[in-house]
């Protein structure tokens, strides 16, 4: 291109970019790309992008699914950090109340996530936190059954919730909603295990994972948020895939799109809020039998 | 304060008049209530926890409450004096049952749960039955009057108890309690599923007596718009997820009870249905295989191969006791000494403690002693190569690179010499005694001194490339990754530092960090005095999870796979998974355990105080020797091509077969 400049223009100077390279947030379509496909793990300045998407499905009257997404920076002593806090909660119950446990446990749980991380996303505070991050998770989840416990007794919810600072997220997890990392080279990697009968009879080999897609107790959890006087949610913390995708859904996606489907939406779409929208109408157009949650993260740079 | 003037009238009750009692539940202050989610933009606070009663209230004119002796989901257990006996203390167990739901359906649902706990009890006569006198509603907390049970729950004593709980004593509850079972299973009209069969609904009274309590429970499992069922944790059979509530499910669950009370192991804390992972007698061998089959029977996962009746598992039950007697035990199985019959493929002794851990290369083995020398010894056969004296005791581990030992001296040098002939090549001063070991990386060593100092000296010129002041001394080993140098120090201060020794980040834990730093992908492990295993970002310094230990540790941990090793001063090697911080076993031994732990093929092999090298099957914790040394070991063990290197304060060296 320069050759052709010189050639057309002599010696002199090449014209003005008509396209501006600075990295400035938000990066436009072809600043993202392209840095996504230069990147390689490195220690710089790294950016978290997100987008979700919702629908109350084709075959239900009333949303019970809450969901929350938080995309920042923390400027910390450390350069800027990374932060994000994306949670999705299916309610359930025998009452209609599915929805007020779900919405209790996402106030909750982010409520006490947040007010731990208050100092540090607003002030500049250099003394490093007394909990970690799987501490926290464990503290605002025990809060969230209490609250539930409180608020709407009887109902249930499940809770997928991920806390990422900078390279790591920590995640908390009861019932069956899921989290996904999936991989532009079109892998795809479940990163939670289903609090759920089926899925329990499955791993003991009661049933094979055929007889487990048509049982017909498929919603049937084991382990639910609100539920139960022990609660023991999984919390863990993974590397953020890099180069890849975190997603965050409800039954009311995974248990409708085949996998393969799920896959080529997020790595085919031009960008995060386009394949949340895929996603969605993917689930409603396979008859939209659940509530549709999706929260789908990526970490550039 | 609670209002005890503003109490409405309460009923006593008679068996009969129990299916009478209406609920005052204040509809009319309901249905004004706004939804404190819709309004409430108090973060998570919500509406404040229901309050408990305090001692010296008196409920109903009647029951002075005396204090909290249970605490469930729905409010409080309190044992009260019932003040129509004032001459004698007649003690009653009042149950709280607070309504806090917002909705009124949700609210009608709970007093409905609450009725039915109320008149299932007073329809039944069994000694294993709690009696109930009396219940009434005030404003939102309803309450149920039952006979006080001097004891303690199931669940409390297995957790007090140290140890296992004698067979007997289980053997004997499980009788009675598949007694009351087989009484509520044979109700007529209808048999009576108690649904929640567990140690914390099981009382232990004042005469070892079982009483079932909590019939409130009794879930049915209803079924919502989305088509969500919840089941119960942990003690529940397979089918009560489905919905279906049979005499087999109470059975299971009986069956669960009895495991968790012979074991210790929690079912709740276990994925379900996975009690055939746990067999009892591997984890409790006093116990007898035919009390274990019993158990097993009850815990089948197809309710045909259970008992049919708790009529039949109360029989089986019966003839163990009888078959096993109070006094005919089962001889624990005759544990094989294990420690004997290693014989150590060859020794050497130096002229003093060895503290420190080896290291080798090219065949020859590298180890410092409290006499001041390093040692290079044929790692073949032990024989002694050469020795080069320092002024001070060695403690650490050699660094080998580029055809020279790199070595640490309490004499406040680091001494740099040739592998092969140990003429020194090099040394390089710090202001006082070094106990760190060197880490050499990029071209140059890094090293801790007890000068207060990070030392960062070029390999080639032997020179200080930078020193790095920390708050006290560096006794850990620096790490190096992702372009940074770790270390902790005395204070527990811990800092990443760049390579040119510039602060990248610091993190305080409570005490000494001592331990040097494990990588693992992005996380670092070490652990410190204040009895704390950390797992931190190495990039950043936020810390990803915390671990208590029994006690300070100045152990290294080692990472393979999705595990974590270290050892403590309590005695114990901790084994617990990388990503959750899960404590997948541990591992006793008879003293601290100071050095680290290192993973060779599938056997971890560690040291202790108590002068053993033991060698564990690293995923399970369980034993597969130990070999005992006259002296404590403090160090590490090398492992290389099949043999175990160990040092120990008995001033000799072992090599052993891995």
């Amino acid at each position: 291109m320069n050759k052709l400049f010189r050639w057309l223009f002599g010696n002199k100077q090449p014209p003005a970019k008509t396209q501006d390279i600075t990295d400035t947030a938000p990066l436009t379509e072809q600043q993202i790309q392209s840095i996504v496909n230069n990147q390689n793990p490195r220690f710089d300045l790294q950016q978290l992008v997100s987008a979700c998407g919702q629908s109350v499905g084709k075959q239900r009257d009333l949303n019970e699914d809450s969901l929350l997404a938080i995309t920042t920076t923390m400027a910390g002593n450390s350069g800027n950090l990374p932060f994000g806090l994306y949670i999705v909660a299916d309610g359930m119950g025998g009452h209609q109340f599915g929805e007020v446990a779900s919405n209790a446990a996402i106030r909750t749980v982010a409520g006490y996530v947040l007010r731990k991380f208050h100092p540090y996303l607003f002030h500049v505070k250099t003394d490093t936190m007394d909990e970690s991050f799987q501490e926290i998770m464990q503290a605002a989840v025990t809060e969230a059954q209490r609250a539930i416990q409180r608020e709407a007794p009887g109902s249930g919810t499940t809770l997928t919730a991920a806390l990422v600072v900078g390279q790591q997220i920590t995640v908390a997890h009861v019932g069956d909603s899921r989290a996904y990392f999936i991989y532009p080279d079109g892998r795809v990697e479940p990163i939670t295990r289903d609090h759920s009968l089926v899925k329990r009879l499955e791993e003991l080999g009661h049933i094979t994972p055929e007889e487990a897609e048509n049982y017909p107790h498929r919603n049937v959890l084991y382990r639910a948020l609100g539920q139960g006087e022990i609660l023991d949610p999984d919390i863990f913390t993974i590397g953020f895939p890099q180069p890849g995708f975190l997603m965050i859904c409800s039954d009311g996606l995974w248990g409708v799109v085949a996998e393969q489907d799920l896959i080529r939406s997020v790595i085919d779409a031009p960008n995060l809020q386009r394949a949340c929208q895929n996603l969605v109408s993917a689930a409603n157009t396979a008859g939209g039998p659940d509530n549709i949650s999706v929260v789908l993260t990526q970490l550039i740079g | 304060m609670y209002e005890i003037d503003m109490l409405p009238a309460f009923k006593r009750l008679s068996n009969k008049a129990v299916q009478t009692i209406i609920y005052r539940i204040r509809r009319s202050a309901l249905e004004t209530r706004i939804f404190p989610e819709l309004s409430d933009d108090r973060g998570d606070e919500g509406s404040p926890p229901p309050r408990q009663l305090q001692a010296g209230v008196t409920l109903a004119k009647r029951y002075a409450i005396q204090e909290v002796i249970g605490v469930g989901g729905m409010g409080s257990v309190y044992r009260a004096r019932d003040m129509h006996f004032p001459n004698v203390t007649k003690l009653v167990a009042v149950k709280e049952m607070i309504n806090t739901a917002p909705d009124p359906v949700v609210r009608d649902n709970i007093v409905q749960n609450f009725e039915r706990e109320a008149n299932l009890l007073a329809t039944l006569q069994h000694p294993s039955i709690p009696r109930i006198s009396d219940y009434f509603t005030v404003e939102s907390r309803s309450y149920l009057v039952l006979e006080f049970i001097h004891g303690k729950d199931m669940e409390a004593i297995i957790n007090e108890t140290n140890g296992f709980l004698p067979e007997d004593q289980v053997l004997s509850w499980a009788v009675e309690l598949c007694d009351v079972l087989d009484y509520l299973h044979k109700h007529k009209p209808d048999p009576i599923i108690f649904r929640d069969m567990k140690p914390s609904n099981v009382m232990i009274n004042h005469n070892g007596d079982v009483i079932l309590v909590d019939f409130g429970i009794a879930k049915t499992f209803q079924t919502g718009i989305k088509g969500t069922m919840i089941g119960t944790e942990g003690y529940s059979p397979p089918e009560q997820y489905r919905g279906e509530a049979t005499p087999s499910a109470d059975i299971y669950a009986m069956g669960a009870t009895i495991h968790h009370a012979l074991t210790r192991r929690d079912p709740r804390l276990e994925p379900p249905f996975s009690f055939a992972e746990r067999p009892i007698r591997r984890i409790n061998p006093s116990v007898s295989p035919e009390l274990e089959a019993v158990v097993n029977t009850a815990l089948e996962y197809n309710t045909e191969s259970r008992f049919r009746a708790a009529a039949d598992m109360k029989q089986a039950l019966t003839s163990v006791a009888r078959k096993t007697g109070a006094l005919v035990r089962m001889s624990p199985p005759a544990g094989s000494s294990q420690s004997s019959g290693i014989k150590p493929l060859w020794t050497f002794k130096c002229e003093d403690e060895i503290r420190g851990t080896p290291t080798l290369a090219q065949g020859l083995l590298y180890i410092g002693s409290y006499d001041n020398n390093l040692y290079a010894l044929n790692a073949a056969d032990g024989k002694f190569q050469w020795k080069y004296p320092t002024d001070g005791g060695i403690v650490s581990r050699p660094a080998l690179f580029d055809g020279n030992v790199y070595i640490g001296s309490e004499d406040k040098r680091l001494h740099v010499v040739s592998a092969r002939s140990g003429k020194v090549v090099w040394t390089y001063f710090t202001n006082g005694p070094i106990r760190s070991s060197p880490r050499v990386a990029e071209g140059h060593v890094f090293i801790g001194s007890d000068d207060s100092c990070l030392h960062a000296i070029n390999i080639n010129s032997g020179r200080m490339a930078w020193r790095f002041e920390t708050a006290d001394p560096v006794r850990s080993t620096p790490f190096v990754t992702n372009e940074l140098v770790y270390a902790g120090c005395e204070t527990g201060d811990y800092y990443a530092v760049d390579f040119r020794g510039e602060l990248k980040w610091r993190f305080r834990a409570k005490r000494a960090i001592t331990s040097s730093t494990t990588g693992l992908g992005q996380a670092l492990f070490f652990s410190s005095m204040d009895g704390t295993l950390y797992c931190l970002d190495s990039r950043n310094g936020w810390v990803i999870w915390r671990f208590r230990l029994g006690k300070a540790s100045i152990s290294t941990p080692y990472a393979i796979d999705d595990l974590v090793f270290v050892g403590a001063a309590d005695g114990f090697i901790y084994a617990v998974e990388a990503k959750s911080s899960k404590e997948v076993w541990r591992f006793r031994t008879e003293h601290q355990v100071n050095g680290s732990p290192v993973v060779y093929k599938d056997s971890l092999y560690c040291g202790s105080v108590d002068g053993n090298l033991y060698c564990l099957e690293y995923r399970t914790g369980r034993l597969r020797w130990k070999f005992g040394t006259e002296g404590a070991i403090t160090g590490t063990p090398l492992v290389y091509d099949d043999i175990v290197y160990i040092g120990s304060t008995d001033h000799q060296v072992y090599a052993l077969l891995a």
